[in-house]
């Protein structure tokens, strides 16, 4: 307040300030146009080679804006691999971890946010060392359970483990979000007779839908470019999903051809940008909430 | 109107639970039970079953055999072991740093007000949200030395005759510190969001003190973001001692060792040679060793994390 206060009635301060800010303007678009041109070249480029021919490729200097145009190497990436199929599989595996993960990790949330119970503080320690362990030092065993439960090659060991809440950075983050929401509304409905099942269903999910999009955007991301599950768990060609069929796609076609591969590499890459320009606000919240 | 104490129960009072009480630690359990049973099999069996795994000789398809200590005696002299450790903290000891600081400096110019920032902002970071295998795949045909984007650019801006840099050893590790350079936008986006958080009277304030935007950096924007450094400095050490994905795809670990990261060689371990024991003391070692960095981070918190004005 006093500051404010100061700065208004004092514009000498404030003059060389605004002149300074325009260098640090200028200074800013001198170092994060080419940056970003840097950054978005090699994308283009990514695209650009998917609509070549592959002579088209194998050229110097690069061809930068493909002449002629082809969508040769689409109708290749997909007859030549079942590509629409690994397409539906991603999306099933990712949709059932959404399903599953959002349920499971905002149920514990709530439990943690907003009920009592002994040593509830302990029991959230065990959460959250949940989120600190490399997933490396549980892989094995986990493995060893699955085959002895005859899992392997199935997509179980994918999304099944995430009904059973091992997302815990988003038991963290669901509880983050419903301590945020007032107890008052909870005390109220508790006095209508509102139990606790009915508190979750009917007050908490209608008031923490941006949450709940925050971490299923997260959650599908996440599961969507998951490489470690399915090279482990996946060796039947009809069960592959997007990711695991791109890094097998020199060794299945016995050849490399560069721009189905990167047709191919393109079409994995679209759902999670267009969710990205869909749903910008809600993973930006969803990353930058959990730090608090 | 508060009906019952919320925080806990009154540590001097051994009083008897309600009823209401106890059917509200029945709902907490029915709530988290899908938690629990994921916690026990996914998680803490898993963790203490590779431990033992690690005493074991275990190629899953006869029973695992006792055999002590082996599994750890044979990794200190295996000389791959030792490389997989040396390229995977060479991999950290740049490419950590390099992403914070490149982090920081996008993030401090994209916080200056310029029309058009929104549109860069989501340049930066829309690599982070293509798949690592793609990523990795673009990489591998963007690095190849004769027809690739980079040394074509290499040629064309300074004339340089680009390397073979998937094929020469001495130049993966700097192609990997590239790649993840690339991906600097998840860090800026932590960090702008650090930088939104600082109270702009701070600024003000000090401005009329007569400080420079230096001496603001250091003194106002470095202390006010600390936690948020913090915590990338903790996932960025993590996170480097599990990376795998990406490489797995550009070099599958060669060429001759030169990006064998730990993690490719445990898995190699695992699933290409069937030496499950093996493995399992490898990633009990990486456990290990997470769990000292971690320690040591947070140990040093205390010094230059500063929690006192973060508002997010």
């Amino acid at each position: 307040m006093l500051q404010r206060g100061l700065s208004a009635v004092m514009p000498t301060g404030r003059r060389p300030l605004r002149r300074r800010e325009g260098w640090v303007k200028l200074l800013a678009l001198v170092i994060l146009v080419p940056g970003a041109l840097a950054v978005l070249a090699p994308f283009a480029w990514m695209v650009s080679v998917s609509f070549e021919h592959l002579h088209q490729l194998i050229t110097f200097p690069p061809v930068l804006i493909p002449h002629p145009f082809t969508f040769a190497p689409w109708v290749q990436g997909f007859t030549s691999m079942p590509f629409l199929q690994y397409f539906a599989n991603s999306l099933f595996v990712a949709l059932m971890s959404v399903a599953g993960g959002c349920l499971s990790t905002s149920l514990a949330g709530y439990a943690f946010a907003r009920l009592r119970f002994p040593h509830k503080n302990l029991v959230f320690f065990c959460v959250l060392s949940m989120m600190m362990i490399p997933s490396w030092v549980t892989l094995i065993p986990q493995f060893v359970l699955f085959k002895d439960l005859g899992w392997i090659n199935t997509f179980y060991p994918l999304w099944v483990p995430q009904w059973f809440g091992v997302g815990a950075f988003f038991i963290f983050l669901f509880r983050q979000f419903f301590l945020t929401i007032p107890e008052d509304i909870f005390e109220a409905a508790r006095l209508d007779g509102c139990g606790y099942l009915t508190s979750y269903t009917r007050i908490l999910v209608p008031l923490s839908l941006p949450a709940f999009a925050s971490s299923a955007i997260l959650m599908f991301l996440a599961q969507w470019q998951d490489f470690v599950g399915p090279l482990i768990y996946i060796n039947g060609y009809s069960k592959y999903t997007l990711p695991l069929a791109l890094a097998n796609m020199q060794a299945t076609l016995g050849a490399s051809p560069w721009n189905q591969i990167m047709a191919m590499a393109v079409l994995a890459s679209i759902p999670p940008i267009v969710l990205f320009f869909v749903a910008q606000r809600y993973i930006i919240t969803g990353i930058v909430v959990t730090q608090k | 109107m508060r009906v019952a104490p919320r925080a806990s129960y009154p540590a001097r009072v051994r009083r008897r639970v309600s009823a209401l009480e106890r059917r509200e630690h029945w709902w907490f359990l029915a709530f988290i039970s899908p938690w629990i049973v994921g916690f026990l099999a996914y998680f803490l069996y898993p963790v203490i079953a590779s431990l033992v795994l690690s005493f074991t000789r275990y190629n899953i398809v006869q029973p695992a055999r006792w055999i002590g200590l082996d599994n750890y005696r044979t990794l200190l002299s295996d000389p791959v072991f030792w490389k997989s450790m040396q390229v995977t903290y060479e991999y950290a000891i740049v490419a950590i740093p390099l992403l914070m600081g490149a982090g920081l400096l996008l993030a401090v110019l994209l916080n200056v007000r310029v029309a058009g920032m929104r549109v860069i902002r989501t340049v930066f970071y829309l690599p982070s949200l293509i798949p690592q295998v793609s990523l990795a795949l673009l990489f591998v045909w963007l690095l190849t030395p004769e027809f690739g984007l980079l040394n074509y650019a290499l040629y064309m801006l300074l004339h340089v005759q680009g390397p073979d840099w998937l094929g020469d050893p001495r130049w993966t590790m700097p192609a990997v510190w590239l790649m993840s350079l690339w991906g600097v936008g998840s860090t800026m986006v932590l960090l702008l969001a650090g930088l939104q958080g600082v109270p702009k009277e701070l600024y003000e304030a000090s401005a009329i003190d007569g400080a420079g935007p230096w001496r603001q950096f250091r003194a106002i924007t470095i202390p006010m973001i600390s936690p948020v450094l913090f915590f990338l400095l903790i996932t960025g050490v993590i996170g480097a001692l599990q990376t795998f994905t990406n490489i797995y795809v550009l070099t599958g670990g060669g060429p001759d060792y030169a990006t064998e990261f730990y993690n490719l060689y445990l898995y190699q371990n695992a699933f290409l040679f069937h030496k499950m024991g093996y493995a399992s003391a490898q990633a009990w070692i990486l456990f290990l060793m997470a769990i000292f960095w971690t320690v040591l981070l947070f140990r040093s918190a205390g010094r230059w994390v500063y929690y006192g004005g973060l508002n997010l």
